[in-house]
This record gives structure tokens, sequence and C-alpha cells, in this order.
């Protein structure tokens, strides 16, 4: 999906190209695209925006207005591994604040945020679909449900934060 | 010996993965031969994870199933600690009416030939059988209205598209669900996919589209997954492609992944993105049905009004029309969420109040503390404190009590919620998501936490500026998301003023 789970690659022009070429048939091929570019390096590297503005007929400034309007693509890779944790008002309902405020202070983060070994970086995100078993959190595309402190701990120190 | 445990990512996400490879392990130890099937969820989110365990042909529940409790299973059943009886009769699923989920929680999501043995593809034939202005007056007659949010009549927005010239039409699928507390889409698309691709096929028969696409945001990485794979498998059995159940006519569709924009879910904006552009609302008119994606004439439905059209052809039109109060006709599929004691997926006939909602179905609060307030439609939608909840679920009906039904979420919090701390939220949320084409909604909510946070520190002054802010965004915002973020925001100040006084430390 759309979650880095290992360390990536550096951007790699044939790789970059290929993956242009292989969605350029879609129509409105665009997001899918940097969608796949984030899956192969963990961000949407600097090194595709040329190609990627002459392949598309698009200019350079479009292309940068797209990737930054969207919460999804990142412009530099992230940690390891990402941590969403939801904001949202259903989790919220069930201490999710205090979830998500505990867990940056103790990692000494702000949202956005990555742990000084590169291991996690930590994201809201405004609903997950499991507002009946909140609070919710993702990592790296895997969701966990009725998360408290311990489950919160234990998934830290998988990710190895 | 046939075990089901579901495969929804509100299952796994407590714990069915492990509970399914507990039970792997378990029967291999024991030499017992185990056909473990994964189904859908039935919207018991509060049992999951739910095992369920045929016996003598009749499915019997089991949760929320642990992997400490998985060894009993291969014992006495009626023994077991968390034997709950036959599924289908507990009470949560006596007392639905089960029309857009009838499958769901039920058959193996990816099984087509489990969907067609449970009535799957029958109004995708039916409609086949009708000319295409039959089947957008079959749907007419329904009275389906919008599922996403704004209850616009599914069977008219049809009609404006089948009218449109052009011969290429669009049929797209609003499945951005962003909103907190809702999960039905989710739901149907992790666990009765075929419905949906079958609702999107009759769509375009319906009118004259032989494209689709599904915008589905990428939060929802399962049901992403279980999409494409039915996407494929409908493809390699002729229910999608050039001749859609060796009809001679053709519909194909494909998935497409949102990147984490709420407003995304508004239509002109999702048009954007699936174009490949930055996500902001385009001003109607043109509607999305005369000039949508690509500039063609262009059907946009939520999931739910999508997967319920299959029902609609199979059952009838009157079938469904006769469920329902005054013009929500049909069913409602509530997601009921946050502080409860139980929570998930319940569909109902509309008109059941939000009481019977939260004190009856929900059972109250989680934490078992008083409801304090109830917030129905997402987070553009109003908070409800007790004294409404006689209000029945209904669009009039919730319009005329200052709510909104929207795609039916129920957020439940209990007594412990400080309004002004939710108000602020929702302002935070605009300033955050807003697609900044708008001057009230991208400037009106930054200025809005800012008031809120003066009100927090002791300035009453601040309130009447609050309240002529959100008259500006209501009356200025080019779509909902500024439009709407006033109600949840008056909603609290209204019914909670405690919670905004000056002397608010000491009110609590
Ligand atoms: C900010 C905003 C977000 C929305 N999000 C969604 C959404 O996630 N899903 C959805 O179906 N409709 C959403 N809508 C409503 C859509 O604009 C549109 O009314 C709907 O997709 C039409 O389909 P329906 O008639 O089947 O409901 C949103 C509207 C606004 C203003
Ligand atoms: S509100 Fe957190 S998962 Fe929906």
């Amino acid at each position: 999906m759309t979650q880095p789970t290992a360390p990536v690659a550096p951007p790699d022009r044939a790789e970059i190209d290929a993956i242009i070429a292989a969605h350029s048939g879609l129509e409105g091929p665009l997001l899918p695209i940097l969608h796949a570019l984030q899956d192969a390096f963990g961000h949407v590297p600097q090194a595709a925006l040329a190609p990627l503005a002459e392949a598309l007929r698009v200019t350079r400034a479009e292309l940068h207005g797209v990737i930054s309007f969207y919460h999804d693509f990142r412009e530099a890779p992230a940690g390891r591994h990402v941590l969403k944790i939801c904001r949202a008002e259903a989790c919220q309902a069930m201490g999710g604040a205090a979830l998500a405020e505990d867990t940056l202070r103790r990692l000494g983060l702000d949202w956005h945020g990555t742990t000084g070994n590169g291991a996690v970086t930590v994201e809201p995100v405004y609903c997950l679909g499991l507002c009946a078993c909140a609070p919710a959190v993702m990592v790296d595309g895997r969701v966990h449900g009725r998360v408290d402190a311990a489950r919160m701990d234990a998934l830290l120190a998988e990710a190895g934060a | 010996m046939i075990v089901w445990v579901p495969m929804d990512s509100a299952s796994k996400a407590v714990g069915a993965d492990e509970v399914a490879a507990a039970l792997l392990a378990e029967a291999e130890a024991r030499g017992v031969t185990l056909d473990l099937r994964r189904n859908g969820a039935r919207g018991m989110v509060w049992l999951e994870p739910l095992v369920e365990v045929e016996i003598d042909g009749v499915r019997h529940g089991f949760g929320p199933m642990t992997v400490a409790d998985v060894p009993a299973l291969f014992e006495d059943l009626s023994a077991h600690p968390l034997a709950l009886g036959p599924v289908d009769e507990l009470d949560w699923m006596r007392r639905q009416t089960r029309l857009t989920f009838a499958r769901c929680g039920v058959i193996e999501p990816l099984s087509l030939a489990q969907y067609r043995a449970n009535g799957g593809l029958k109004g995708l034939r039916r409609a086949l059988g009708m000319a295409p202005g039959e089947v957008v007056a079959e749907v007419t007659a329904s009275g389906l209205r919008g599922r996403g949010g704004a209850g616009f009549p599914t069977g008219i927005k049809w009609q404006t598209v089948h009218d449109a010239p052009g011969t290429r039409k669009y049929i797209v699928c609003n499945a951005d669900e962003g909103d907190s507390g809702t999960f039905a889409d989710r739901m149907i698309m992790e666990g009765d996919p075929f419905s949906l691709i079958e609702g999107m096929a009759i769509a375009g028969l319906a009118v004259g589209a032989t494209k689709g696409f599904v915008y589905l945001r990428s939060e929802y990485p399962d049901a992403i997954s279980v999409m494409e794979q039915a996407v494929r498998t409908a493809r390699a059995e002729g229910v999608l492609g050039l001749d859609v159940l060796g009809s001679g006519r053709a519909f194909d569709m494909e998935i497409r992944v949102g990147a984490g924009a709420y407003v995304c879910g508004e239509e002109t904006s999702l048009l954007n993105s699936l174009e490949g552009r930055r996500g902001v609302v385009r001003a109607k008119p043109p509607l999305p049905a005369l000039s949508g994606l690509f500039g063609c004439p262009t059907v946009v439905n939520n999931v739910i009004s999508l997967a319920t059209v299959p029902v609609i052809l199979e059952k009838g039109a009157q079938h469904y029309a006769d469920f329902g109060l005054g013009r929500s006709r049909g069913t409602v599929t509530l997601q009921i969420a946050g502080n409860v004691a139980r929570g998930g997926l319940f569909e109902t006939a509309f008109g059941i109040s939000l009481g019977a909602v939260v004190d009856d179905l929900a059972g109250g609060t989680a934490s078992g503390r008083p409801v304090k307030a109830v917030q129905v439609g997402g987070p553009l939608g109003a908070y409800m404190p007790r004294e409404k909840f006689d209000t029945p679920l209904g669009y009039e009906e919730f319009d005329a009590a200052g709510g909104l039904v929207g795609h039916a979420g129920i957020v439940v919090f209990d007594d412990r919620a400080d309004m002004l701390v939710m108000a602020r939220f929702a302002m935070e949320f605009c300033a955050v998501e807003s697609c900044g084409k708008c001057t009230p909604c991208r400037i009106g909510a930054v200025r809005g936490v800012e008031t809120i946070d003066r009100i927090a520190q002791g300035d009453g002054s601040a309130i009447p500026l609050l309240s002529d802010l959100c008259e500006t965004m209501k009356d200025g915002s080019l779509c909902a998301l500024g439009g709407f973020t006033p109600f949840p925001v008056m909603s609290a100040l209204t019914h909670f003023p405690d919670d905004f006084a000056q002397n608010r430390e000491a009110a609590e």
C-alpha cells in the first residue's frame, strides 16, 4: 500500500521510468504513478519529477502542487515503520487523544516526527473505519483496535522505537 | 469441522488473524481436519473476533475469541465460556432488516459461487432484460437516496446522466468514507465486494456508461486488496468486461486509491483527484451528472447507494420502498461507534429513534457512565443532546432537529467529553482538511480555532464572534466542509453552554 515498511533503495532512473511507463496508459495516471513511486522508494523522489512532468505533459509546478496537496505523499523517506494514530471523534470518545499524547510525549516527538533511531514515524490519521473498536492505530498498513497503553508499548517495541 | 473467522479489518484489528492461526495449530496438534473459512464481519464488533462453528449446519457464535480460548473450541462446545448460540438468532441479528448487508458476514467475500448461491447477480440479470430507462425508473421508484451524505434521490441523478448527450459516460463510486464513526462502506467492500461491483454494472447499463472507477481511500488497505481481487475475479468470470453475463453489453471498472485528503470525498474534488489534479472543489454548475469525469456525464454515488441497487432490482422497487419513514425509504445502515457497550453495523428501516439506537441497541456507554452527546453524520454533523433522542432516523426528521443523518455514523460520548474541545477539534479538522479554494472555509476554520481558544481562556466576549464566524462559514463556503463545520461547533455551544462558560474550570 502506501506505507513504506523497509529501508528503501535509492531512486533508480530506470525503475522510475518503468513505473511511469507501466501506468501512463491509465485514464488519469498521476495518482497511481505517485502511489507506485512511493511504494517503491518510500517517498516520491526528486529525481522522478522531471521525467514525470515530461511523460504527462504537465509543468513541474503543477506536479509539485498535486504532490503537496495530498497528506499521503512524502518528498523525503519516513522512518522504517509508520505508526498512524487515529485522532478522529469516535477514537476521542474512547480515550484516543490521551493515547496519542502519551505516545508522542514518550517518544519525544510531534506529529510527523521520526524517532532518533529512524525506526518509527508517527502520523495523525482521521478515521481508520475502526470506530466501533476504538481507539485505533495502523502500523505499516496493519490495523489495531482497542489499543491501550500496554498494546501501544508492544507495538512500539515491535517496531523498534 | 467447519469454522468461520472474519477477515474484516475490524476483526483483524482485534486479533482475528491470531485466532485463525491458533485454530489451525490446535487442529493440527489434535489431528482434526479443519475447514477454516474467512467470512466478512456480521457487524457485532463488540463480539469480535467472532468465531463461528457449524454444528449440524447451523453456525454457532463464540466471542470475543482469544487465542487462549481456542483449545476449548475442540472440546464440548456447549460448555465453551464464550458460547453465544446460533448467530442468526442473536438479538442484534434478529432485529435487523438486512437488505444491503444480507450476505455480509455470511459468505466468503471472494467466492463468486457463494455470492451467486445467496441471491447475487439476480439483480444484474434482471436489469439486462430491461431497457435502460426502465432500470432507472425502478431505482427511482424504490425511493433510494444517496447514502454518502446529501440524500439526493439516486434515480433522479441516474436519469440526468441517462438523458445527457454523449457516448462516453462514467460510473464513479465514492469510497472515500472519511467520516469518523462510519465503516459501512469498508465492511461491504471487505465482506461482500461483488454487491458493489454488481451495483456499478447495473448503474452502467442504466445510464449507458461502460467504465467505472471506485475511488477508495488509502486508509483502507484491506478493502483495497479485497476489491482488487474481486474485480479480477468478476472480469475472469464474465461479470465485467466486454460481454457482461453473455449479454453482449460492456462494463468494466478500476479501483483507484485516494491519498489521504478528507475533502476528496466531496464529489467534485474526488473527480479532480481521479483526473490527477489537486483535490480542490469545483464550482457547481455544471453538475457532475452533466459534466463530470474528464468532462463527461458521470454518476457519482456512495458505496452503500450502489451496493443497495442489486437487491432493489432483485426484489423489486416496491419491496425496498415498503420499508422506511416519510421520504426516507428503505433501510439505513447504522454504524454505532465511539463509547458504546455494543458497537457495530445495524441495518434497519428508517424511522428508529436516536434514543432507541443509543440506549437500546448500543446498550449505553462502554464506560458505564451517562451519555453526554451523540454526533450523528460524521465530523460535519451536529452533536445531539439527550433532549433530542426522540428524533427518528430520517433525512427530513434529522434536518428539522438541526441534525444530519449523513452516512449514518453514530458516535457516542460519555459525560467526560468536553464539548468545547470537540468544537475546537471540528474547526481544527476543517483547517487541516480544507482544500483552500474558498476563504470562509480556509481562513474561517483557523480563526475558529483561535476564537475557541479565547473562550477556553475565559474570554466570554469571543462567543458571539464564534457565532458570527459560523454564520459566515455556513453562508459563504463552496462545499459542505466549510458549510457544515458550524453544525458540530454551534450544536456543542448551544446544547452544552457550561463547557463554554467563563468559569468552566469551576463548572467541571
Ligand atoms: C467534505 C465532504 C466530504 C464528503 N465525503 C464523502 C465520502 O467520503 N463518501 C461519500 O459517499 N460522499 C461524501 N460526500 C458527499 C459527496 O459529495 C456526494 O454527495 C456523494 O458522493 C454522492 O453520492 P450519493 O448520492 O450516493 O450519496 C462528501 C461531501 C463533502 C462536502
Ligand atoms: S474515528 Fe478512529 S477509527 Fe474511526
